[in-house]
């Protein structure tokens, strides 16, 4: 203990008692090194969680409620009741928002997006990430630098240019160019550098298996943890995505974003059809959330450290 | 033969390096072209789909943008930057881009601080830490157009909640909707909501990659826990708070979904009040101008612009993170050397006898100041 008296010397009491409590306990192993944190730290995440899940708490309410007292309250009631299924089926059933067409389109876009994504960039991350050619990495900067890049501005010509091969209107002018991700090409050569030795496909090799049967009995299995996070966000950003799809499909054949908005210009004055409708449209995420929350939450801090 | 086959793409697959010509079959032609052509291959699909929609585009909106082009009429005559000195000419556009540039800093600069101070919780050794964390990232996977739609509503100006809330506390009504800066702050919340947890787990992250000893050294050196956190942690994190704010910034100067449907006429207010510049941009192109050369001039300012601002936040980010606080920063070598020797101590090993130890510590410290 003779350094912790040390301590008492040099930076006063509190910080010794401080310093032997901790090296007390750092004998019982790492994770016990540090102290559960006290009720100050709960009570703030609790407050945050409240906050973070109160705005759909209340569009439930507002949802479950009628146009008259919305109008005249702002919190029309404590408790959604079941009313807001009545509003669900007005909602699905509204001929302004084809509500029925928009889901079909929102899964087709999502689900084909994101698998298609996640085979492109595993493709591309194998390629980056285990195989050795000239130019390779003049070109991997470049998609590193491609991220930076506002594609979003350049809406006007991809608007010209699906208007020449006549797509307004079609998913397809959402899909094509959302195949590729240049985050997607990143993100898979990061974990693919790691995570696939190079024995296995030297061995895969010698097997005489061709290029692509490698890549696919090989590197495609070692990608998967990382590809399916990376589908998964792929997944989320084509279900809330708006501005595109807004522009292109139009409110003729919507996804669920539009159909919203729809539902706005529809019905501006019955919000609570409106807030059903919101509600409605948030909750096959929110139901995926339930199931896969934990490795977004994985994906997420996983990025951050490699990125 | 087997030999033959496997030698070949064995090694092809690692260093395509000249191979020595033997005489080949043409499964081994094939087999040497798998290797030389796949790569290439591989990544096509990327490079040529990204070019065709990514960067065509956005080059092609410099050319669009010098032309008299409409949405009905198509291309029109050239014009030079006859565009670009109408869209200057339009208050509209000013005004779009300070509304842009007031909700960018109303939301990025507390976002990211309320960020990492909750990463900071996080980080803390909290029972259930996937319950907190999937917690804060439900906004997450609400639709922009969502938040902004239930945001609208929760800021309205009459029989709004926040401004029953208010009313509660004794403040009048705010007009969230016909006034320009509550608008922006209404806005900023949106984006707030939907971000903050998302970054405070790229944060969190972060430090959760600091090493643990920093924090015991510098709990041995007697910094509290506000202490640890400035001169520890945050330094710790600067590339990570440069990455966030940076990709904060791209994407804020592009918000289009909430002022889009903050209200029902999706164009920023009667005045204009939280038009952005993409909402601008949307409204010349698809809305009352239908005018693409314009719409296109604003793009490629927007886009400068916000290359622009990406430079100066990585400068400025840089400098912030580096000048750090004014105290002395805690020296990782020394506080190592005072963790070895207290474990070495707390373990009961000899290696500093009970006479030796408090020297060795007084040099140690006499080190650190020199340091």
């Amino acid at each position: 203990m003779s350094s912790v008296a040390a301590t008492a010397q040099s930076a006063g009491k509190g910080a010794a008692r401080a310093a032997a409590r901790r090296l007390a306990r750092s004998q019982h192993g790492a994770a016990s090194a540090v102290r559960r944190p006290g009720w100050i730290t709960y009570t703030i995440l609790a407050v945050v969680l409240v906050i973070s899940a109160f705005p759909l708490y209340y569009t439930l309410l507002l949802g479950s409620s009628d146009q008259v007292s919305i109008s005249q309250q702002a919190l029309p009631q404590l408790l959604p009741d079941v009313s807001i299924f009545t509003r669900f089926a007005d909602v699905m059933s509204s001929s302004q928002i084809n509500f029925w067409l928009a889901l079909t389109n929102s899964v087709i876009i999502a689900v084909v997006v994101s698998v298609a994504t996640v085979l492109t960039s595993t493709l591309a991350g194998f390629s980056f990430a285990k195989l050795r050619y000239p130019g390779r990495n003049a070109l991997l900067v470049f998609v590193i630098a491609t991220m930076a890049v506002p594609t979003q501005l350049g809406v006007i010509p991809m608007y010209i240019l699906m208007s020449e091969l006549s797509w307004i209107g079609k998913i397809q002018a959402v899909i094509v160019p959302a195949l590729v991700s240049a985050f997607g090409v990143f993100w898979m050569t990061q974990y693919l550098e790691s995570a696939l030795p190079y024995e296995l496909i030297e061995a895969a090799r010698v097997d005489g298996a061709s290029m692509i049967r490698t890549f696919w009995s090989i590197a495609m299995p070692a990608a998967l943890p990382a590809a399916s996070m990376l589908g998964l966000f792929i997944f989320v950003m084509q279900w809330t995505m708006f501005f595109w799809p807004s522009i292109v499909l139009g409110s003729a054949n919507p996804t669920l974003p539009i159909a919203v908005q729809n539902l706005t210009a529809g019905y501006h004055d019955d919000y609570s059809l409106i807030m059903a409708g919101v509600f409605l449209v948030t909750l096959p995420l929110l139901i995926v959330f339930a199931f896969v929350g934990r490795q977004l939450v994985a994906g997420i801090m996983q990025g951050a450290v490699k990125g | 033969m087997a030999a033959l086959i496997t030698a070949e793409p064995a090694r092809g697959s690692t260093s395509p390096g000249p191979g020595t010509p033997r005489r080949l079959g043409f499964s081994q032609t094939l087999s040497r072209w798998d290797v030389k052509v796949s790569p290439y291959l591989y990544i096509s699909p990327f490079f040529v789909l990204f070019a065709l929609t990514g960067l065509f585009p956005l080059g092609y909106t410099a050319v669009v943008s010098v032309y008299d082009w409409n949405l009905l009429g198509g291309q029109g005559e050239f014009v030079g930057l006859q565009n670009y000195a109408d869209v200057l000419g339009q208050p509209t556009f000013w005004k779009s881009l300070v509304n842009t540039l007031s909700i960018f800093l109303l939301s990025a600069v507390p976002q990211v601080i309320v960020a990492i101070t909750l990463a900071a919780l996080l980080d803390r050794n909290i029972r259930s830490a996937t319950f907190w964390r999937m917690g804060v990232l439900i906004p997450y996977v609400v639709a922009p157009i969502a938040v902004s739609l239930i945001f609208g509503r929760l800021f309205a100006d009459q029989y709004g909640l926040i401004n029953e809330l208010l009313g509660g506390l004794g403040i009048d009504p705010i007009g969230w909707h016909t006034d320009r800066l509550a608008s922006h702050v209404a806005i900023a919340a949106m984006v707030n909501y939907r971000w903050t947890g998302y970054n405070a787990l790229i944060f969190l992250a972060a430090m959760q990659a600091v090493p643990r000893d920093l924090y015991e050294a510098a709990t041995i050196d007697g910094a509290g826990p506000w202490r640890q956190f400035i001169s520890v942690t945050v330094p710790q994190i600067r590339s990570t708070i440069i990455f966030v704010v940076i990709t904060a910034s791209i994407g804020g100067l592009q918000i289009f979904d909430e002022p889009r449907l903050f209200d029902t006429q999706g164009l920023g207010g009667a005045d204009r009040q939280w038009m952005t510049t993409v909402l601008y941009m949307y409204d010349v192109a698809w809305g009352n101008q239908r005018d693409f050369g314009r719409a296109a001039a604003v793009a490629w300012m927007l886009f400068v612009l916000i290359l622009v601002i990406g430079f100066l936040n990585f400068m400025l980010s840089q400098r912030i993170a580096s000048s750090g606080p004014r105290a002395p920063r805690v020296r990782r070598s020394v506080t190592r050397g005072l963790l070895a020797e207290a474990r070495a101590a707390a373990a009961g090993t000899p290696r500093g006898a009970a006479g030796r130890g408090p020297d060795t510590t007084a040099t140690t410290t006499t080190d650190r100041r020199d340091a």
